[in-house]
């Protein structure tokens, strides 16, 4: 069993692991920036009071996205 | 005589960085880094400099320059913006590689946080990949000693072939070596870099090109390097190279050809550009993961809990916004009640030595008028500045720093950043406004941290609404002298607090309500996407803030009381007492400024007092007290009390005490700021629009509730 989803779907404290990214231009340069490539795996960790941004624990740094941006992070369980 | 850069050889594109060298022997060290990785702490321990630190990205926004000598050799610190990578994605990573590649530094030092290596990794190869100048400093070893995670440097040096020093800036262990490895690194004998192999097809594309580029630049950058760029397509760089070389190396016949051969090579193996830039970026990951997995090592997995706790208090839904809110006012409540003794002795002392300096006076037989001038004009106006205006200062400000130095500002913006989307702005700002707490100017330079043009003209334009510090003090007077005062004594701080709290609240909803306003009409767009990072919590230094921040804060405003407020104390007692036609100057301007002024609450001394504090909000309480003193009523204003007489005899009522806070609030920016706008937009459209926004708005608002009030018949 190997589903796919999107980062923002992932629940606090659950990790899974990056199969894809679609965000295009400077935010897809930017996630590659902090690491996040095919096979990364990502931690979240925690939401916003709002509920978005949400931070992730990205290679042992915390950085929050937005639902918009995370959403375009493919991500499969293992 | 400070050499330029142009006569020591080291050519610098425009709008980059300027470097002074002392004589031609001085050596120039780049100091680069990811945000929020104590490049800073390094930098002002190094340089003995006072570069202003905090725990949070994005701190160094400007660069900075030091001095630093070791073993006889003077050494130049530039401290370039912290960036994640050198691919120019925004203006601080455009900044940060042309220094490293056109600036020609004698070393580079990347520094990086020994807490989070690998991520720090990839800024190292990139690094490496266009000089081999670098050393490699892992900072804050103190933390990850803390959080036992340990690095093997042996192993670290091997693989990336540079010196490494592991260092704790904060308590400056390791620094000693650090400049060692500077000195020694020409000498080095175990230097070779790392060079980051990547994908088949992208190493025979680079291969096809190189020779070409190499034939063209010669050894003024990495051939390699300009290679993989120039297949890459890579505009801003080879914008960089165009002014740097003084011609464009893709227009060049040969490279041109060879470019085109690289490209249809990777599209053969089935590489597109698309995807050329995603194998880069992955190789370098790659890579970077190797090399920690090879020399890092943690005792447990959990090193973060800690943090993780702490965050899941001061971000959750149930407290995240009550502790802010507490945070806040616990800090004007320490700062109002912290304030007020003080206050009271150095006002004490300093009018007892204006009767010290008119008998002095006397005794040299000066005429009264300059005495008057002297005493009444330039040193009362001092004498208000430090004794109402510093103690609040400073205790706020240390208050404020140790916040920022702990890590908890970045917290701020993620619990905000849903709220800045609304308005379409992004949740940078809230450091921006934060920063805006301490000095507009500064909060205006820090808008450098938000990405999008769009964004950041409405995080500088909406800046000033968040009142700095030369703003608070005016404020809590004010509240103190009319709206505390008829409190039982030990809730007035309590009350002042709320009140304070309140103009507060009203500055941060204009900012959204302005920010909104801006992105449906002159800055029309949607919010951009962003990352932001939640640094590690750091214990605060305590003492070095508390001394630094007030012994700062204490010269500044000591300096730009002697600069700005004793000229602005001449000027109203001379326009006191210069008379035209039988009344003084200041009665003619503010009789004509008066029935204006009365339509936003105000009188004319007021908005005169507003106007001539344009060069520094602080000294509008002072002008108001000297011009009130100088049309008659002469008190003897030792405390509030007084004052408050004083200003009652003078027409002021609540609704003159609202006003004045509001418009306290929201008016032009000071010169300061103004000036700063104009740098940072580069434009005079744009420094008169932040100019009018917050001074309509301000007026406009002023306006209603003078009018409202006096409908109601409420004065």
């Amino acid at each position: 069993m190997n589903e796919i989803f999107s980062l923002s779907n992932l629940k606090e404290g659950e990790t899974a692991t990056v199969k894809k990214l679609r965000s295009t231009g400077s935010m897809r340069r930017r996630l590659q920036d902090i690491g996040l490539i095919e096979g990364t795996r990502v931690e979240c960790l925690q939401k916003s009071p709002s509920g978005d941004p949400i931070a992730f624990l990205i290679r042992g740094a915390v950085i929050a996205l937005r639902s918009e941006d995370s959403c375009n992070v493919v991500m499969s369980e293992n | 005589m400070g050499l330029t850069a142009k006569s020591t050889g080291i050519k610098l594109i425009e709008g980059s960085l300027d470097i002074e060298k002392e004589t031609p022997n001085d050596k120039v060290i780049a100091l680069a880094g990811n945000p929020n990785v104590g490049k800073s702490t390094v930098f002002n321990a190094l340089t003995g400099m006072n570069q202003h630190t905090g725990n949070w990205p994005g701190k160094t926004v400007t660069s900075a320059q030091g001095k630093c000598t070791f073993n006889k050799t003077n050494y130049i610190m530039v401290d370039i913006p912290g960036t994640y990578s050198l691919m120019a994605h925004s203006a601080e990573e455009e900044v940060a590689r042309d220094f490293i590649c056109f600036g020609n530094p004698d070393a580079i030092i990347v520094v990086c946080d020994a807490t989070c290596l690998e991520r720090n990794m990839n800024l190292v190869l990139q690094t490496i990949e266009i000089s081999d100048h670098v050393i490699v400093c892992v900072n804050l070893m103190d933390e990850a000693k803390k959080k036992h995670i340990y690095i093997d440097f042996g192993s670290l040096q091997k693989d990336l072939g540079v010196p490494v020093v592991g260092i704790s800036a904060r308590s400056g262990k390791g620094l000693g070596e650090l400049m060692q490895a500077v000195e020694e690194l020409n000498n080095e004998t175990f230097i070779n870099p790392i060079k980051i192999k990547y994908i088949s097809p992208i190493e025979e594309a680079i291969a096809i090109l190189e020779p070409a580029v190499k034939e063209k630049l010669g050894d003024k950058l990495s051939s390699r390097w300009v290679s993989l760029k120039l297949i890459d397509s890579d505009d801003s760089l080879m914008s960089s190279i165009k002014k740097y070389l003084g011609f464009d190396i893709t227009k060049d016949e040969a490279i041109a050809k060879k470019i085109f051969e690289a490209r249809a090579h990777l599209k053969e193996c089935g590489i597109n550009e698309d995807t050329l830039n995603d194998k880069i970026a992955s190789c370098l990951v790659i890579t970077a993961e190797g090399i920690c997995a090879d020399a890092v090592s943690f005792e447990s997995e959990k090193y973060n809990s800690r943090d993780r706790k702490i965050d899941r208090i001061l971000t959750s839904k149930w407290s995240g916004y009550p502790i802010m809110i507490l945070l806040l006012i616990f800090i004007f409540y320490l700062t109002i009640t912290g304030a007020n003794y003080p206050s009271e002795i150095i006002a004490n002392v300093l009018f007892k030595f204006q009767d010290v300096l008119l008998e002095f006076f006397k005794s040299l037989h000066i005429p009264n008028w300059i005495t008057d001038m002297v005493v009444m004009g330039v040193y009362r106006v001092l004498a208000w500045v430090v004794s109402v205006m510093l103690p609040p200062m400073a205790i706020f400000f240390p208050l404020f720093t140790l916040l920022e130095d702990v890590g908890y500002l970045p917290r701020i913006a993620f619990n905000l950043d849903r709220h800045f989307k609304k308005a379409n702005a992004c949740g940078k700002q809230a450091l921006t406004m934060c920063m805006g707490f301490g000095c507009n100017a500064a909060g205006i330079v820090g808008c450098r941290i938000i990405d999008s043009p769009r964004e950041r003209l409405i995080a500088t334009i909406t800046n000033n609404f968040v009142p700095c510090n030369g703003r608070f003090p005016t404020l809590i007077a004010i509240i103190t002298m009319f709206f505390a005062s008829s409190v039982a004594l030990p809730f007035q701080s309590f009350i002042s607090t709320l009140i304070l709290t309140g103009v507060i609240v009203l500055g941060i909803i204009m900012t959204f309500l302005i920010s909104t306003l801006l992105s449906v009409t002159i800055l029309k767009g949607v919010p951009s996407s962003f990352t932001l990072e939640l640094p590690p919590y750091r214990k605060p230094q305590i003492g070095k803030v508390i001394v630094r921040s007030i012994f700062d804060r204490t010269l500044f405003v000591l300096g730009r009381a002697a600069v700005v407020a004793a000229p602005a104390g001449l000027i109203i007692w001379i326009m006191a007492n210069v008379k035209v036609g039988g009344i003084s100057l200041l009665l003619h301007c503010s009789q004509f400024l008066d029935p204006f002024a009365k339509l936003l609450g105000l009188d004319g001394v007021i908005l005169i007092a507003f106007i001539l504090g344009f060069p520094a909000n602080e000294i509008v309480v002072p002008i108001i007290i000297m011009a009130y003193m100088a049309t008659g009523s002469i008190v003897d204003l030792q405390d509030l009390t007084q004052l408050r007489t004083l200003l009652v005899n003078n027409g002021w009522t609540w609704l003159t005490a609202v006003c004045t806070m509001l418009f306290s609030l929201m008016h032009w920016p000071c010169s300061t700021t103004c000036l700063t706008i104009k740098k940072e937009t580069q434009s005079l459209k744009w420094t008169a629009i932040s100019f009018a926004i917050p001074t309509v708005v301000g007026m406009l608002i002023c306006f209603l509730v003078a009018s409202t009030a006096r409908i109601f018949g409420l004065v």
